[in-house]
């Protein structure tokens, strides 16, 4: 029964669970973990292993939510006894790409303990090596351990995983470890000491998403699990659907909250033309392509001839092994980098140029019918199948609809429109979480923020990402944020600070308005994409910042919510106006421009100046935006401060 | 034609994210329990798929499908702006999704 049968013979459906707005339930813990994705039940599982009381909060419901909750393809950077890549290599490569600009202290922490993460992960049920001989004598196989390597065959630092099997082992570890997980409740304020800004954390708020009843936590140490912002610059549920890259209800909830208790930030200025932003993006890993999960698969155009791959010096390759190996005198690839030193072949750059001059017909095609059968099971099979989003929507779809990977070329939308990752987009459709590094918290080598007691880990980390990442940060962050709770105590919660936030909350369902969430959004993002998009100057953003503090003012108290589901879509665009906002502080701060960081100021057009190079940081104090820096490198020697630090 | 009309509004674009089978659903509702976006409401009469509320809000993960434990009673269907096609290689046949 649809919507519309549904009303015409049971009338208009009252809302189906509970109603308790305002009704308050109390829980404590010694650490809170807020968030359940990867890097929310990696810290919840090392909280607990640590003797902590962990409670996990997570807005959807953890079994298989957020960007890992329905799998991962690839375990990327991490050093292994079957490679010589060394840890400080696997964070030099992603900095040298980035300019500097990666965030050394989780990338490192990374790097150090992914792969004891990794064998953890099996031991709790994950798949992570090929033991039912599927690839035997495949080259990506190492023949002693099974495990599968991806993109460099021959510096075996990138695994290919199952990941479909990891979220339900994590869900299933957290339970038996007595981790107390609190589904559909969206985190909506941290409590701090005294309710002052920037003062020790001492709890959370929250509201059940189905009931709208306000939760209070109290405890001693929090870990910040809710990954990035998006929805800033571009917004359609029409035009998007399934192209949307991460889930949607990823709206920044971790970072606003932060923001508003007096947490430091940085790099929130960085962002980038969005293919995935784009409404005109076909799902994500299903078309034919060459890139990431689908390397290194052979393109062909209309007529059957083969585009070619070539290497770093721009020659055409003449073997498919070539493809991923590093060349002569280079001793590793990096998984994507315009760097030259650990540049990987690719195919040919400069196609649009020749499909112009007819050298090339289109459509292109992704020709796994002609790879050798190894190759084609491992890319349609493995990676699409077991990357987040594929099972099901890809690999199950097309296998329903007829598409045999033995017998079918598959549709590259590249130059036509709709090429999830390469496609043109306008220079305005920007985003910074949805795909990339993003900015985020300044942490220490605890994973501290400036708040004490408030941990940061996963993809909410700034400049940082990836699956393997949230895995090892999450698991870092919870035995720091167990370690110090178990020096700490429960902390009194500020009436005050309870008060104003049970009040902010609920003001949307309370009030009778003109809007809705959607069209809340998408102004927003209109704002955005003209005073922070492509081009910035000073003037364009404090037009901008005027705008947004105008919706702030005048249009946020029309937006009404007429349930408990409308009431979390609506606080979370409220967060994602205070991304924005905190997006225009950090452009405002740094007056240089960036190609690393895709930031242009035209009041200030020399790229990266040397006195630039560094980061920009903002908070709230005293009620005020406060502008900082750090030097890029603040972390020290990386080696030195990990083994001081672990 | 004696069929009676209704003052709907339109439906929301994309409509029809999941498509339940009457006869292989049992209305658990495990479904509606593992949707991260809660776009699901169960059904009021018991024993019937759920009624997807807001399809709009869907982000095809396919968990829903993963998780239902009676295969071919929810199928993930994709908007019609977003299905991917591709050629037989032997024939020149164009398919899609």
């Amino acid at each position: 029964m649809d919507w519309n049968e549904l009303v015409v013979k049971k009338g208009l459906p009252r809302w189906p669970y509970p109603v308790r707005y305002g009704e308050e339930e109390r829980i404590s813990a010694d650490v809170l973990v807020l968030g359940g994705g990867i890097a929310g039940c990696w810290a919840a599982i090392s909280a607990a292993r640590g003797g902590a009381k962990v409670v996990m909060v997570e807005k959807g419901a953890t079994l298989t939510s957020g960007a890992g909750g329905t799998g991962c393809d690839h375990w990327l950077n991490t050093p292994n006894p079957c490679s010589r890549v060394t840890a400080e290599e696997a964070v030099e490569w992603e900095s040298d790409f980035n300019g500097g600009y990666v965030n050394g202290i989780s990338r490192y922490i990374a790097a150090r303990e992914s792969f004891e993460t990794l064998l953890e992960m099996e031991k709790m049920g994950g798949k992570i090596r090929d033991t039912g001989d599927e690839f035997k004598g495949a080259p990506f196989r190492d023949e002693k351990t099974k495990f599968l390597f991806a993109y460099d065959y021959e510096s075996k630092y990138h695994f290919r995983i199952w990941g479909s099997t990891f979220k339900p082992a994590l869900y299933k570890e957290c339970k038996r470890l007595g981790v107390k997980i609190y589904d559909r409740i969206m985190a909506t304020g941290l409590l701090t000491e005294g309710g002052k800004t920037g003062e020790k954390v001492v709890g959370a708020t929250g509201i059940h998403t189905r009931t709208g009843g306000f939760i209070l936590f109290k405890s001693k140490a929090v870990v910040n699990c809710m990954s990035r912002y998006q929805r800033n610059w571009s917004f359609s549920t029409e035009w998007k659907g399934i192209s949307s890259w991460r889930p949607p209800q990823i709206a920044g909830d971790g970072h606003a909250m932060a923001w508003r208790a007096g947490v430091e930030f940085t790099l929130m200025e960085i962002s980038r033309p969005s293919s995935f932003g784009s409404g005109y993006s076909y799902p994500g890993y299903g078309v034919g392509n060459a890139l990431n999960t689908w390397v290194p698969c052979t393109l062909v155009d209309a007529n059957g001839k083969e585009v070619p791959w070539v290497d770093r010096d721009g020659r055409a390759l003449t073997s498919l092994a070539d493809r991923t190996r590093p060349a002569p005198g280079q001793k590793f690839m990096g998984e994507r980098t315009t760097v030259y030193k650990h540049k990987r072949p690719e195919p040919i750059t400069d196609l649009e140029q020749r499909v112009k001059k007819g050298e090339f017909v289109l459509p292109i095609y992704a020709d796994l019918t002609g790879m050798p059968e190894y190759e084609r099971r491992v890319i349609w099979g493995v990676m699409v199948g077991e990357e987040g989003k594929t099972k099901i929507p890809v690999f199950r779809t097309y296998h329903d609809a007829g598409f045999d990977p033995e017998k079918d070329l598959l549709q590259s939308y590249l130059l036509l429109g709709g090429d999830p990752m390469r496609g043109k987009v306008l220079p305005w459709e920007r985003t910074a979480g949805e795909l990339g590094d993003a900015g985020g918290p300044v942490v220490d080598w605890n994973l501290m923020t400036n708040v004490e007691g408030l941990y940061v880990a996963g993809d909410a980390l700034f400049a940082s990402n990836y699956h393997n990442h949230a895995a090892a940060t999450g698991r870092y962050a919870g035995r720091k944020a167990a370690q110090y709770a178990s020096n700490a105590s429960l902390l009194r919660l500020s009436t005050k600070q309870v008060k104003e936030e049970k009040e902010r909350v609920y003001e949307p369902v309370r009030r009778e308005g003109d809007l809705e969430w959607k069209e809340f959004n998408i102004a927003i993002s209109r704002v955005m994409q003209n005073y922070c998009g492509e081009y910035k100057n000073d003037e364009l953003l404090k037009i901008g910042s005027i705008w947004l503090e105008d919706l702030r003012e005048n249009e946020a108290p029309r937006v009404c919510a007429d349930n408990p589901h409308k009431l979390v879509r609506t606080l979370e665009v409220f967060n994602v106006l205070t991304c924005s906002q905190m997006i225009l502080h950090a452009s405002m701060a740094r007056k240089a421009s960036s190609r690393y960081l895709d930031f242009l100021r035209l009041d200030y057009p020399e790229m990266d100046p040397p006195e630039w190079h560094k980061w920009v940081t903002i908070r709230i104090e005293d009620g005020h935006v406060k502008k900082g820096e750090r030097r890029i490198d603040y972390w020290g020697d990386l080696a030195e401060n990990y083994e001081r630090n672990r | 034609m004696k069929k009676k009309v209704y003052a709907f509004p339109n439906k929301t674009t994309p409509g029809r994210p999941l498509i339940f089978s009457p006869k292989r659903c049992t209305g658990c509702n495990i479904c509606v329990n593992a949707c991260q976006v809660d776009i699901m409401i169960p059904s009021p009469v018991k024993g019937n798929p759920p009624i997807v509320l807001y399809p709009e809000e869907c982000w095809y993960c396919g968990a829903c499908v993963s998780l239902c434990p009676r295969s071919g009673a929810i199928k993930l269907n994709h908007p019609l702006n977003q299905r991917v096609r591709w050629k037989r290689k032997e024939t020149g046949e164009h398919f899609r999704v």
